[in-house]
């Protein structure tokens, strides 16, 4: 069933159980982040040190392919220099744009490329991202807060 | 009145339902209540307008211009008689979203001294099941002039809370706009009741029929309202056309909201006035093949009876109620049974977000819309972050409905909830 493609066990385990879904009270900065046109809202805590991403933690309401993406993406940026980290969310987001035309490299991307088939979904592509864009918002709010 | 209509006979006037979705099904569309689905009639009408009779109406002097002026002015003619109005009191406007914002921004334009300036101190009162539609506008014209928002409460059943109308609609309110049915919850809200208590205190009514109009009978002369405002695309008609209807003192009265060619009398290179409406509200060229459309759109409803509409919608309503009673895990946002209830049904499964249980529901080939519905407020209100959303219409069945119950439990399967 093409469902299948989209909703992967990996995707499941994650929305059932996803990690770093508890706001850390330090970080760097804290970001919130929503899709206006589903109403899904997420608060990300971040603490960069030393070019590191030091500490990462979220919480927020949404459907099952944010919660997991946003689940799978801390795992992958957590303990990474920023620019690696900043790498994997390149992939990331071309695998997103990819009309289902790529796989992704699980070497770079791990659980995330279970989040391939999204991008046959147009509609769902942003649920893929909002994590992820969040991620990114942070970083930069912190390099110009610690003036990197 | 004509004898109620079969939906399945009706289906094969809507070309659409001819398309294969995905996982091979055919066509479940639940998702009126965003927009209908158009018949063969309203696709022709537009396209006999651009093949036979385009010309920008009320200019030139060829036999062109003069079709298409009698075209659009015959929808206008049409729409009048639709919603029991004169023609004269009809503006065409490109959406219902539009026509709002047009009465917000041309009592905002009022002249100081006016009965429509709106001031500081002011009132305007809304419910807090209005669409954004009917909500930020107000809320930007209160910003502009430094007028007050208010609004009635919605209860746990999703019905308007009505104990404190009074006290509400004190005398320094002069706007109580208000949605006719609510594009969430379905509940009908006694528009007469409040719009009298609107007149007692000298306040003006405003009407969102965008989910009312399409569905049953609407007469503004017997609701006692001051301004409609409703969609074409909703009541089977073109996208880019809306209505606003207003009472002829009021359209005499107000400023006009857009300027330009087509809405004056005389022009210098310093000062214009104004046509006498409707002119006075349709700047520029209008969007002539989709009210010829909505003509169209108004001819297939009162074809099929808006009374027999109405019948049907709250005949599946009732079914789809009965059906969603006997589901676990699922909780329906909005009275539950069929009093002053419209054809819609939001409802939220326990475990699933909403997107996820519409996503699960397309692979059936069941069309419903998921999220806030466009209604921030009232999802706060009700806790949660949005709803799918089941709207039907004349062209569903029982049949739609019984697919969409069996989808949900496919839904709740997959997610093993």
């Amino acid at each position: 069933m093409e469902l299948d493609s989209l909703y992967q066990q990996v995707i499941l385990d994650h929305y059932k159980n996803p990690k770093h879904k508890n706001l850390n009270e330090s970080y760097t900065a804290q970001v919130h982040h929503v899709n206006p046109s589903c109403g899904d809202e997420i608060t990300l805590n971040i603490q960069v040190q030393a070019g590191k991403v030091a500490g990462i933690s979220w919480d927020g309401v949404g459907c099952s392919i944010s919660q997991a993406s946003t689940s799978i993406m801390t795992e992958l940026v957590l303990g990474k220099d920023i620019d690696s980290a900043f790498e994997i969310l390149g992939e990331f987001t071309d695998l997103m744009q990819s009309k289902g035309t790529k796989s992704g490299d699980e070497e770079v991307l791990e659980d995330a490329v279970a989040l391939a088939g999204v991008s046959k979904f147009p509609a769902r592509i942003k649920c893929a991202l909002l994590g992820w864009m969040a991620f990114k918002d942070a970083v930069l709010q912190s390099k110009d807060k610690l003036g990197e | 009145m004509s004898k109620k209509f079969d939906p399945v006979e009706v289906r094969k006037d809507f070309p659409i339902f001819s398309k294969v979705m995905r996982g091979n099904s055919g066509l479940v569309y639940l998702d009126s209540g965003a927009t209908s689905q158009k018949p063969r009639e309203v696709l022709d009408a537009e396209r006999e307008f651009y093949e036979k009779n385009n010309a920008a109406v009320h200019r030139g002097s060829h036999l062109l211009a003069e079709e298409a002026s009698a075209a659009y002015e015959g929808a206008r003619q049409k729409v009048a008689s639709f919603i029991g109005a004169n023609v004269d009191d009809v503006i065409f406007t490109k959406s219902a979203t539009e026509s709002l914002n047009a009465i917000a921004y041309s009592l905002g334009n009022s002249k100081s001294g006016s009965r429509y300036e709106i001031k500081s101190g002011d009132r305007i009162v809304l419910s807090e099941m209005e669409h954004h539609a009917n909500l930020i506008p107000w809320q930007q014209l209160a910003k502009r002039t430094g007028a007050e928002l208010a609004w009635f409460d919605v209860d746990s059943n999703g019905r308007l809370d009505l104990s404190n109308a009074s006290e509400l609609i004190n005398s320094r309110t002069k706007i109580v706009a208000l949605t006719h049915q609510s594009n969430v919850l379905g509940t009908i809200n006694p528009v007469s009741e409040i719009a009298a208590i609107a007149h007692k205190v000298g306040a003006l009514f405003v009407l969102d029929g965008c989910q009312s109009v399409p569905h049953f009978p609407v007469n503004v002369q017997s609701l006692g309202i001051d301004f409609l405002a409703f969609s074409g695309h909703k009541a089977v008609g073109p996208t880019g056309v809306g209505v606003l209807w207003a009472k002829a003192e009021h359209l005499a009265g107000m400023e006009p909201f857009l300027f330009g060619g087509s809405m004056i009398e005389s022009v210098t290179m310093t000062n214009a006035t104004w046509a006498p409406a409707p002119r006075k509200f349709e700047a520029g060229v209008p969007n002539m093949a989709q009210a010829v459309g909505l003509g169209a759109a108004v001819d297939y409803l009162q074809k099929l009876g808006m009374a027999n509409v109405a019948a049907h919608d709250e005949e599946l309503t009732g079914y789809a109620l009965e059906k969603f009673s006997a589901l676990s895990g699922v909780r329906i946002i909005g009275p539950k049974d069929l009093k002053d209830r419209g054809a819609v049904i939001s409802f939220v499964v326990d475990g699933i977000h909403p997107h996820d249980v519409g996503q699960v529901l397309d692979q059936y080939g069941v069309a419903v819309r998921t999220g806030h519905h466009c209604a921030w407020p009232l999802m706060k209100k009700f806790g949660i972050t949005g709803t799918t959303r089941a709207s039907f219409y004349l062209y569903n069945d029982f049949q739609d409905i019984d697919i969409l119950i069996d989808s949900i439990d496919r839904a709740q399967k997959y997610f093993k909830v």
